[in-house]
């Protein structure tokens, strides 16, 4: 039996440039701003990096392929540097490669950064693009807010829940999660919205609207890792450690055979479960403290917190509505903002979540920083569609909690 | 065996434009066009064609029987979307005929669908059967009287050796260069000489000296004709070909103009396919085709008429219907104006070929597998089973799902998506014999989808390639109550 990652794996230094529309950076200046943060955090020199990983998703529209972009714009030492794709999952998939390495280990220190450069499009949105040659033949033509819109409808027609309750309840997601970003001023968006502007917000994809969906920005963000006793050796006296990185893959089941209802994402509640087993997790909702999950979508947030076994099945609209993943409630969900205020450039966004889980878990989280400061904080990240997706769960915490 | 009809099918687009929406915005140009501004006419949606129509009528043509005996389909246009690939041969396709089979596109002149109707209906063996299609979406120019005339529609015909439905008595033809409009070779749009030339040089001396042709070959009296199906959208001109050869007026059958158009070449077809929907065992039904020259075909329907399993056809494609009073998107569809479509419209179409074609029975076919040691079905079809209780490798033999039922299981209308007409309606549907597919839907609004919703699979434009001419077929869900309007 294996026995996983806990506390294998201590984060040295995390950096996480501001996210938005940085008409005047190119990618590379983005990543600069996310090394220079971590770097000076980990108290470390570059060199002292023995391996790389690289998240980047839309790469066509930005550095494009390979680890080159990034051993470039870091002039590292011909070190490996390898790039991962794995749609929004991208993010914790760098970091999941470079926590490995220390691990298994194959190298001392190792660096996981993402960055996405999705404002040269010319449109908003995520970038138009082709699927693949035999795809494109037969995908629904649908975006992402298409995809997850459905979640909506589905999950009314199984639990038998009124649609304006649920959307009601989506609004306060939103927010939420707009009062949380405006204590932030690394997040894109840092105002302040009411429901009564998500309720009447002009339709993206029936039932979200504008406020539902999370926007689309540039950023990077990037994590130095290493085992907890060069971190100690290094002067590190508060470790954060590893607890759980957990991945699961749809294999066709949700899109191709009927035991799905389309109402909550089977990816999730695998991945989630088997991450709370490697964490040493039994009771979530009392031992998680905090968590960022993947809100591209209110509607995503909402039936989020049912898959990671924290809200019970059919119960997350009361949750949500009775403030529980407020910044002030039981478990804060987005206390940064979430992607609904930091926009998800795809290859960061896992990092910045981990990110925001290291500065609270440090108490370094400045004016949204929790009272207490937690012990465990889990991230999420979701990508495709919810009939075929990706979905990656970390679970961060206090060295030997 | 005697060799006649055995089936027919019909389909027009649910969409009907108004006529008075098409006057209202050209009359400033073109006053005359107020005289026209009664009724409505069919127009396809953005994803129909003159393929996708064809498949529609081949398929109500051959509901509640075996295609396994098809041996041939024509299918006649002048409007094909493929100058040079097959086109009967996509249909073929989507039919999932066996590839055992002769296609033929037929094409060029108005009277293409009457001169293809005969030389199968004179060519037949005994054999095999012959499914003959004839299907138009004509483009017009904004503001003309074809445009006010004109409708979008198909009608299948199957012909062969068997339970005949109607037998064909004589036909007649005559060829003359009679042009009474043309559409040169890379030109898009017809150009129409003048109307009272047309009638009385044109149909006035050519239908009436064919029709003689005809009554000389048969013993058939001219008075005895039931049912008289000659599309001319000049009017009264039916009447009076009709009244000069002695066929009875009363026979004279309605040509759709009010509810449909004229439905270019296909139109002889859809008359005659509507005649087929009401007529009596024993009834003459003559049908005329008119274009550089005249075909005369005279059938007589017989007791099977009543056997054959029901339809939708002509009626029923017609009351499975939807008011488009915004004549600005017929023009869009037809590509009559530069639309501002948004950069995400710019996206690459490009089609690769060689997995068009590895995956022709997928695409075009809808065909998905089964596995034989679960029973699960699936789509697509793939190396292994979907089923988590089964996950057994090469086990799934081709189903083809184009025929089964299903469900609404999730939905929604994409409004960030590019779609010709947004929003992007699409959903999970959920096959009731098994199996599942996120797909786009067509021919639907919003308000009437929900889960649970019964649909229906229709073949459709997936996505149109402009830089390179390039149709992209797949299949669409669809609604299935309206089909039982019929």
């Amino acid at each position: 039996m294996a026995s996983g990652i806990r506390d294998k794996v201590a984060i040295l230094g995390m950096g996480c440039s501001k996210f938005g529309e940085r008409w005047d950076k190119e990618a590379d200046d983005l990543m600069v701003e996310a090394f220079e943060e971590a770097i000076k955090d980990a108290g470390i020199e570059k060199n002292q990096i023995q391996a790389a990983w690289l998240a980047t998703a839309i790469e066509e529209q930005h550095v494009g392929k390979s680890g080159i972009p990034l051993a470039q714009a870091l002039r590292l030492p011909f070190i490996p540097v390898t790039r991962v794709e794995n749609y929004c999952a991208s993010g914790t998939e760098a970091f999941r490669g470079a926590v490995y390495a220390v691990a298994s280990g194959a190298c001392d220190i190792a660096l996981a950064l993402g960055v996405e450069k999705l404002k040269d499009t010319g449109y908003g949105g995520l970038p138009q693009r082709s699927r693949g040659a035999l795809n494109s033949m037969f995908w629904a033509n649908l975006s992402a807010p298409g995809s997850f819109a459905q979640l909506a409808g589905a999950y009314v027609a199984k639990h038998g829940c009124n649609a304006g309750d649920l959307k009601q309840a989506m609004a306060h997601v939103s927010v939420k999660s707009h009062d949380n970003g405006t204590r932030n001023p690394k997040a894109h968006l840092q105002n302040k919205i009411t429901v009564d502007t998500v309720m009447n917000a002009p339709m993206v994809a029936a039932p979200l609207g504008l406020y539902d969906c999370c926007g689309v920005s540039d950023g990077s963000a990037c994590a130095i890792v290493t085992t907890p006793e060069l971190a100690k050796s290094l002067g590190k006296s508060d470790i954060i450690s590893v607890k759980a990185l957990q991945l699961a893959v749809s294999n066709g089941l949700e899109a191709q055979h009927n035991s799905w209802d389309g109402s909550y994402f089977a990816t999730t509640r695998i991945a989630s479960t088997r991450a709370y087993a490697e964490a040493g997790i039994t009771k979530p909702r009392e031992q998680i403290d905090l968590i960022e999950v993947h809100d591209c979508f209110s509607v995503t947030e909402l039936v989020t917190m049912e898959d990671l076994h924290i809200s019970p099945e059919g119960g997350a609209i009361k949750d949500v509505l009775d403030g529980f993943y407020d910044a002030d409630g039981g478990i804060p969900c987005q206390i940064d903002g979430g992607l609904k205020c930091f926009g998800h450039p795809i290859g960061a966004s896992g990092l910045r979540m981990i990110y925001e889980m290291y500065l609270q878990l440090l108490g370094r989280a400045g004016p949204r920083q929790r009272k207490q400061p937690p012990v465990f904080g889990l991230t999420h990240n979701l990508g495709g569609f919810p009939h075929q997706n990706v979905c990656s769960i970390s679970i961060v915490g206090r060295y030997g909690a | 065996m005697e060799t006649g009809i055995l089936a027919y099918g019909a389909y027009i687009p649910r969409r009907r434009l108004a006529r008075k929406s098409i006057a209202d915005a050209n009359a400033w140009f073109t006053p005359a066009l107020r005289g026209q501004a009664k009724g409505e006419r069919s127009m396809c949606n953005w994803d129909e064609d003159a393929v996708t129509m064809a498949v529609e009528a081949a398929r109500d043509c051959m509901t509640g029987l075996d295609r396994d005996r098809i041996r041939t389909v024509q299918l006649a246009s002048t409007s094909f979307p493929f100058a040079d690939r097959l086109n009967s041969g996509i249909v073929a396709q989507a039919l999932n005929l066996s590839p055992e089979i002769s296609s033929l596109d037929v094409g060029s002149s108005q009277r293409a669908a009457t001169a293809g109707l005969a030389a199968v209906l004179q060519g037949t063996g005994a054999g095999g059967q012959a499914l003959f299609l004839a299907s138009e979406k004509r483009r017009t120019k904004a503001g003309s009287t074809l445009e006010m005339t004109s409708g979008d529609g198909a009608a299948a015909l199957l012909v062969g050796a068997g339970k005949v439905i109607a037998r064909l008595v004589a036909a007649h033809s005559r060829t003359v260069d009679f042009i009474d409009h043309y559409r040169g070779q890379g030109f898009a749009y017809d150009y129409v000489w003048e109307e009272r030339w047309i009638r009385d040089e044109g149909y006035a001396k050519i239908v009436p000296a064919t029709l003689a042709g005809l009554f000389g070959k048969c013993a058939v009296e001219p008075g005895s004709i039931a049912h008289f199906c000659m599309p001319c959208t000049l009017g009264k001109v039916a009447v009076s070909v009709a009244k000069k050869a002695g066929i009875p007026e009363a026979a004279v059958r309605d040509n759709l103009h009010a509810v449909c158009g004229e439905t270019g070449c296909a139109h002889a077809l859809l008359m005659l396919a509507d005649a087929l929907a009401t007529a009596k065992p024993g009834e003459r039904i003559l049908v005329v085709g008119f274009g550089q020259g005249c075909d005369a075909l005279l059938f007589e329907a017989t007791a099977e008429l009543r056997e054959l399993p029901p339809r939708k056809g002509v009626r029923g494609y017609l009351a499975r219907r939807s008011e488009e009073t915004n004549y600005n998107r017929f023009l869009a569809f037809n590509e009559l104006i530069t639309l501002e479509r948004g950069m995400r419209a710019e996206l690459d179409k490009q089609t690769a070929l060689s997995t068009l074609y590895r995956k022709r029975d997928m695409i075009l076919g809808l065909v998905g597998g089964r596995c034989g040691k679960c029973g699960t079905l699936q789509f697509p079809k793939s190396n292994v089973c979907v089923n988590p209780a089964c996950n057994a490798f090469h086990t799934q033999s081709d189903h083809a799902f184009a025929e089964m039922s299903g469900k609404v299981n999730s939905h929604t209308a994409d409004q960030l998506t590019y779609s010709p007409d947004p929003p992007a309606i699409c959903g999970m549907v959920q096959f009731d014999a098994g199996g599942r597919l996120m797909m786009d839907f067509a021919d639907v609004d919003m308000a009437e989808v929900g889960v649970g919703l019964p649909m229906r699979m229709v073949f459709r434009i997936k996505d149109y390639d402009s830089q390179r001419g390039f149709t992209r077929y797949f299949w669409k869900a669809t609604p299935a109550g309206a089909a039982k309007e019929a």
